[in-house]
Formats: C-alpha cells, sequence, structure tokens
C-alpha cells in the first residue's frame, strides 16, 4: 500500500537546535483519541503534548487536517522514594484517553508509580466588566463606584488548559507498565510487574487488586506480568501477557481476585529454534484486542502474533517483523536491546496491523492480502508529502540498491510506540525525539 | 586479595581437554573442540549474564522484567552445566583458588534474612544479626572471633540457611569469587551464613561507592550489633532458611533497597540509625579489588 508521508516533524523539544535532543524529549508513549481528532504524546521529561487536527476547509483540500499543538504541560515530576533511596521517574509510560462525554477532554496518564487524570478544556471567554476590580485586576476603592454593572463574557484568545483531576497514587510497589480503560467507562485498570490493580475514575484512595502473581517467596519468581487490557466491549473480560510468552483472560464475574485465569494463550515452543535466549524473545511486550474484540494481537521479540479469542492452542496467524536478527541474539543481548518492548497497533478495521523494528523501520502487515510493507521514518530519506518508498532488509549475500545490510542498522534508532487513527489511515511514528504522522495518499 | 586469573583458570581448563585431544583420532578431537567452543560460549553468555545483574543502576530501580529474564538465563545455563558435570568442576577449581586467599574485614549479613528478622519478629526491639561464618584463611579480627566460635558452637545450630539440594540455586555469588567465603560455603554446601566483604573502620580507599558487586546485588550490608547473643528462637525462626533465598530474592528486590552512599555517610548513619529495624535501609560495601575483578571478568573472558 502506498502512503503519502505528510512528515510533520513535530519535534517535541523546546529546543531551537534540532539536531541536539536531551533525552528527557525522548517521546514514550503515542495515542490518538477515539475521536481521531487529538494526539496525545508523553515523553520522558514527563511532559504531555497534545496535537489537534485542523478543521479541513474547501478551499485547501490537498492540505488535509494537519496536526498541530493544542497543549502541553507537565504531567509527572521526578520524585525520591524515601523510604527505598531510588528515585521515580517522571516518564511517561503510557496515556489511554476516555471517550468525550462534553466539551472536555479527558485522558489518563501515568509514570513508573502514579496515575493521573487530566482535564484538557478550552477557555476562549472571559467576564468583564467587574463591579470591584478594574481591568487591570486591581481592586476598586468600594467609594468611587457609583453605578453597577453586569459582567459580560466576552471572546478572548483560545486558552487551553490542562488540569489534573485525579491522582492514583499509592498502589503499586513495582513499576507500573500499562493502563487500560474500562468500555464501562468508570474503571480503569493499572498494571505493574505483578499486579493488576482495578481503580473506579471517581475514587483515588482505593484500588481493588486484582490479579496478582507475586510468589510468597520472591526467589521463586520467574514470570513476571508485562502487559494487561480491557477487553474493548466486554467490561468484564481483561487480558495480560507474561514474561514467558502466554497471555491469560480473565473474568471478573467469575471470583474478585482473578488469579485463576480462563483462559490461557501459549503457543508451544519449537524446539528446532530452541536456545538460550528462547525465553527472552518470547516475552511479549504488548498486547492489543482488536476493535472487534474477537481478536488479540501480541508482539514478542521477533513476531507479531494474531490469536483468535476462541482458540487457545495457537495463534492464528504469525507474522515475522525481524527474522534475520535471529542471528544476533547474543550481540542484541549483551547490548541489552532483546530487552526492548515494541508495541503494535491495529487499524480501526482491523485488516491492518503496524508494529516498529530497528534502523526507524516500521512494518505494515495487511492480514486479508497477506502483504507486508517495511517504511522508514525519517528525515533524511523522505521529503515531506513524498510518498514514502518501501524498504528492505538484505538478508542474503548480494546487497542490491537501496536495500540495508543487517550489520548497518542502528539499534539505537527504535521505533517502540505508535498509533493508528481510530477511523482513517493516519498513522503518527515515535522515533526517539521525532514524532512523524503519515497520512493515506488521497486519490 | 583475590587470585588474579581466577577466570582464566577456567578458561584454561576448558581449553585443555581440546589440546589433549590432538593427540587422539581427527573425528573425537573436532568434536571436543567443538564441545568446548560451545561450552566457551555458554560461559560467555553465564558471565555476562551475572554481570548484566549485578551491575544495577545507581539511583533508579533496576528493571524487574529484564531481572528476572536474566536470572532465568543463568538458571538455565547453569542446570545445563550441572547436567553437564561442568558446574562442579569450576566450582572446585574456584574454590581451591581461593581457599587461600584472604578475607577482608568483616562478615556481612544478608538482607534478606534481617528483613525476615524484622518481619516475622516484630515485637523484638532489636534484630540480632548473625555473623556470618568465617572461613578458613581469614584473618582474626575481632567480629571474626566471635564467628568463629559461632559456629564452632553448633554446625547445626546457628543455622541462618539450610543450602538446597538443588545445586543450583547456590550458586549466584560464589561462581565468581566475587566474595571468596560466600562462594566457598555455597560449594561446601554447608549450612552456611552469608559473609562479604568490607571496612567499616573507614578505610575509605576501600570503599568505591560507584561499583555494584555480587554483594550490592544480593543486598549484604553492615552489621550494627557485632556482638551477637545466640537466641534460640532466632535459631529456630532461620533453620529452615533457604541459602538460594537471599540470591535471588536480592537479585530481584534487593537491588532496588540499593541506596546511593559514600564511605562517610556509612559511619554517620551508623550512630544515628542504632538499633532502628533494617527493613530496607541497606548499605552497600565494596570492594575496590572486586572491581577490579568484575574488569578482568568483561576484559579476560
Amino acid at each position: 500500500m502506498e502512503e503519502e508521508s505528510d512528515t510533520r516533524k513535530i519535534n517535541n523539544s523546546f529546543l531551537r537546535d534540532q539536531n541536539y535532543a536531551t533525552e528527557a524529549d525522548i517521546i514514550s508513549t503515542v495515542e490518538f483519541n477515539p475521536s481521531g481528532e487529538l494526539l496525545a504524546t508523553g515523553d520522558k521529561g514527563g511532559r504531555v503534548v497534545v496535537f489537534q487536527r485542523e478543521q479541513e476547509t474547501k478551499s485547501e483540500p490537498q492540505r488535509r487536517g494537519e496536526y498541530n499543538v493544542y497543549s502541553t504541560f507537565q504531567s509527572h515530576e521526578p520524585e525520591f522514594d524515601y523510604l527505598k533511596s531510588l528515585e521515580i521517574e517522571e516518564k511517561i509510560n503510557k496515556i489511554r484517553w476516555l471517550p468525550q462525554q462534553n466539551a472536555a477532554y479527558f485522558l489518563l496518564s501515568t509514570n513508573d508509580k502514579t496515575v493521573k487524570l487530566w482535564k484538557i478544556s478550552e477557555r476562549d471567554r472571559r467576564p468583564e466588566g467587574y463591579n470591584l476590580k478594574d481591568e487591570d485586576g486591581r481592586i476598586r476603592d468600594p467609594s468611587t463606584i457609583t453605578s453597577l454593572q453586569v459582567p459580560v463574557l466576552q471572546p478572548t484568545d483560545l486558552m487551553v488548559e490542562a488540569t489534573a483531576r485525579r491522582v492514583f497514587s499509592n498502589a503499586h510497589t513495582y513499576n507500573i507498565n500499562s493502563i487500560s480503560v474500562n468500555s464501562d467507562l468508570q474503571t480503569y485498570i493499572s498494571t505493574d510487574d505483578l499486579r493488576v490493580n482495578l481503580w473506579n475514575l471517581e475514587i483515588t484512595d482505593q484500588s481493588f487488586n486484582i490479579v496478582d502473581i507475586k510468589p510468597g517467596n520472591m526467589e521463586d519468581l520467574t514470570e513476571v506480568i508485562t502487559a494487561a487490557e480491557f477487553h474493548p466491549q466486554q467490561c468484564n473480560t481483561l487480558a495480560y501477557s507474561s514474561s514467558r510468552g502466554s497471555v491469560r483472560l480473565c473474568d471478573t464475574r467469575k471470583q474478585a481476585l482473578c488469579d485463576t485465569h480462563c483462559k490461557f494463550f501459549e503457543e508451544p515452543e519449537d524446539p528446532s529454534t530452541r536456545s538460550f535466549f528462547s525465553e527472552i524473545i518470547s516475552s511479549i511486550s504488548d498486547i492489543k484486542f482488536s476493535h472487534s474484540g474477537r481478536f488479540l494481537m501480541t508482539r514478542d521479540y521477533l513476531t507479531v502474533k494474531v490469536w483468535d479469542l476462541n482458540m487457545e492452542t495457537r495463534p492464528v496467524q504469525t507474522y515475522q517483523v525481524h527474522d534475520y536478527l535471529r542471528g544476533k541474539l547474543s550481540s542484541l543481548y549483551e547490548n541489552d536491546c532483546i530487552f526492548d518492548k515494541f508495541e503494535c497497533v491495529w487499524n480501526g478495521s482491523d485488516s491492518v496491523i503496524m508494529t516498529g523494528s530497528y534502523n526507524n523501520f516500521f512494518r505494515m502487515f495487511d492480514r486479508n492480502t497477506k502483504k507486508d510493507v517495511t517504511l522508514e521514518a525519517s528525515r533524511e530519506n523522505s521529503k515531506p508529502r513524498a510518498i514514502l518508498k518501501p524498504r528492505k532488509v538484505c538478508v542474503g549475500g548480494k546487497r542490491r540498491k537501496d536495500e540495508v545490510t543487517v550489520d548497518s542498522l542502528d539499534f539505537s534508532k527504535k521505533i517502540l510506540h505508535s498509533t493508528w487513527h481510530p477511523h482513517e489511515n493516519i498513522i503518527a511514528v515515535a522515533a526517539s525525539n521525532n514524532l512523524y504522522i503519515f497520512q493515506d495518499k488521497v486519490t | 586479595m583475590f587470585p588474579k586469573g581466577t577466570k582464566r583458570k577456567f578458561s584454561d581448563s576448558g581449553d585443555e581437554p581440546a589440546v589433549g585431544g590432538e593427540d587422539m583420532n581427527q573425528p573425537s578431537s573436532v568434536a571436543v573442540r567443538m564441545l568446548s567452543s560451545y561450552s566457551l560460549q555458554r560461559q560467555a553468555l553465564l558471565d555476562m549474564s551475572l554481570i548484566k545483574l549485578q551491575l544495577c543502576h545507581m539511583l533508579v530501580e533496576p528493571n524487574l522484567c529484564r531481572s528476572v529474564l536474566i536470572a532465568n538465563t543463568v538458571r538455565q545455563i547453569q542446570e545445563e552445566m550441572t547436567q553437564d558435570g561442568t558446574w562442579q568442576i569450576m566450582t572446585q577449581a574456584l574454590s581451591a583458588a581461593n581457599a587461600a586467599a584472604q578475607c577482608s574485614a568483616e562478615r556481612l549479613v544478608a538482607t534478606e534474612v534481617l528483613c525476615r528478622q524484622t518481619e516475622a519478629a516484630q515485637g523484638e526491639q532489636v534484630p540480632k544479626p548473625f555473623p556470618a561464618v568465617g572461613s578458613e584463611g581469614c584473618p582474626a579480627e575481632e567480629e571474626e572471633e566471635v564467628v568463629v566460635e559461632e559456629e564452632e558452637e553448633g554446625e547445626g545450630g546457628v543455622t541462618m540457611s539450610t543450602v538446597s539440594s538443588q545445586a543450583p540455586t547456590t550458586y549466584l555469588p560464589g561462581t565468581f569469587g566475587m566474595d571468596p567465603c560466600w562462594e566457598e560455603e555455597t560449594e561446601e554446601d554447608e549450612d552456611s551464613e552469608e559473609c562479604g566483604s568490607g571496612s567499616e573502620e573507614g578505610d575509605s580507599d576501600r570503599l568505591v561507592e560507584d561499583s555494584r558487586t555480587a554483594e550490592q546485588v544480593f543486598g549484604t550490608f553492615e552489621i550494627k550489633n557485632p556482638a551477637p547473643s545466640p537466641d534460640p528462637a532466632l535459631e529456630e525462626l532461620f533453620s529452615d532458611v533457604d541459602a538460594s533465598y537471599y540470591d535471588l530474592d536480592t537479585v530481584l528486590t534487593g537491588i532496588q533497597s540499593v541506596p546511593k552512599m559514600g564511605p562517610y555517610d556509612l559511619l554517620e548513619s551508623l550512630s544515628s540509625h542504632g538499633p532502628s529495624p533494617l527493613s530496607s535501609s541497606t548499605s552497600c560495601r565494596s570492594d575496590l579489588n572486586e572491581l577490579d575483578h568484575i574488569m578482568e571478568i568483561i576484559v579476560g573472558s
């Protein structure tokens, strides 16, 4: 499939020199809101930047809705845990939007320990004509007032404010890796390495622990939770993945503490590819339910798998993301790249799935046509509004023109986070401190 | 001082079969060479994994998922090596090398033991730290004399830990002679306690605040009250503590409780903390020599 790249190099950095990027600007999460009108990014410095799509104008139809900065706020600050003498990073691990219910927008953002509910609202009017204050805000001497007036709301420049409406803290001993809003829109779960907690959006001083895999003796710990998500329609169903490559589906109606699963998804290991790294590469880094709710997608180090919720024995589809790395696992273990957590996303119709790779490559797989494509998010290799050229990694001996050899891949350039517009073919891809937005070509 | 070349000794012994194999007929020597190359790779992987576990971040908690995956990998290699019989050779070689080594000043006790102690015995005022069992060749200092007495008193009595019958669980710190005493104990399969090295008296040149060694990973820290009294209740409490417990536990949780302390901070904290429960304020002690040793592993293997 061809994509026109409306590559907006929206740089989250506040520095003028775009070549110099501080680590605080590295984007750590991206997420479209349910309508697709807003796009939120969180970075390592604890900031959230929200982009809004421009309304399409009839006069310039080719300038389809571009995304511009709508609001920026500091969501989390670095903290210090005095008990353990450890820093709590302000890096935003995940952002999840709530569906819009009134004029304001709500999102949940989380760092390692604390989840916050932010309200983003617009203000384009202000009251003018106070009696006790003059236009500059200074208090008037009451004795000078001779007549009364009613303050009137006057239009002003648009102001977008973000306020923290709820802070959900002190519920996680370990680091939070995911949050997921329930379809009931009243509750959500936050997940750390060993536990899943259920919260009510209105109540910040209580949460229910619904999954706890902490062993009595920490020495027996061999598996951690890597991600969890609520089913998109069934408010009682949630799934969580583990570092051992399995997914468990739980039903909260069955029992309050969902330590026993209803379904267990795990593919038996292929003995021919067994190595010391087998377990590490089977660790699931992300899970996503399809929009239909029928399928579940999991991402492990080398593959993306699509599971039918009705079949636990094996996935219905397995896609190789970068199988050429299989022979390089020991170097990737040495430089810690083998622990990179890639995310995966569905498109709106669940027909295409997308995930990231190294060298700023990202891959898309069409589930119907079985075709796949590798694209690159890079300023050097694509001009704005040019169609993205498919990339190829050369596996065999002879390298063709424009192919990239495995050895020349840049492992520091990784696409871990990406998101797909809920209805249209617009994707946002985070490449360290740069955000790329690609749109489908208008024919 | 650690004998240099401890690591190399194993590599050499690993190479010997290959060299010796030259005398035999071709196919078996090739097979032996391949086998030793595989075991060298496996050893390298084991070294790398242990270093990864030990080098913790200074201020931020290490990633639990990553630690668990690395620990599982180490366990897997270790199990395979035990089946091969390679494991026994290695531990014997290392313990022989380290038997002659001098242990430095003090015995330290694992965080977990004391944490368990404070958890289990909330009513007790002062956690009575058990001195670790001394090992041969250690210079007798104040605490160590007491230690030695303790050990003599009751081999089975003062039992902080029972080493589990499964060899895999007791390998972690001992393998690389990070701490000769520790490793020796586990190798001998005794009922013994952890010990580590460090100095309290302000030998600031021996305290390196930046290096993370096995002790820090496994949460050893300073004894506040070096003179213990053998309390039968406590002995009973610890009689079923598994040695392996504080291996992995420290890896997975003790890492989180490692504060950044300088050499002089330690002295201050010693005086100020006193008999407070030692739940999560652990202090790291590392020897400059151990840093050298880690570097040898990284560079040498």
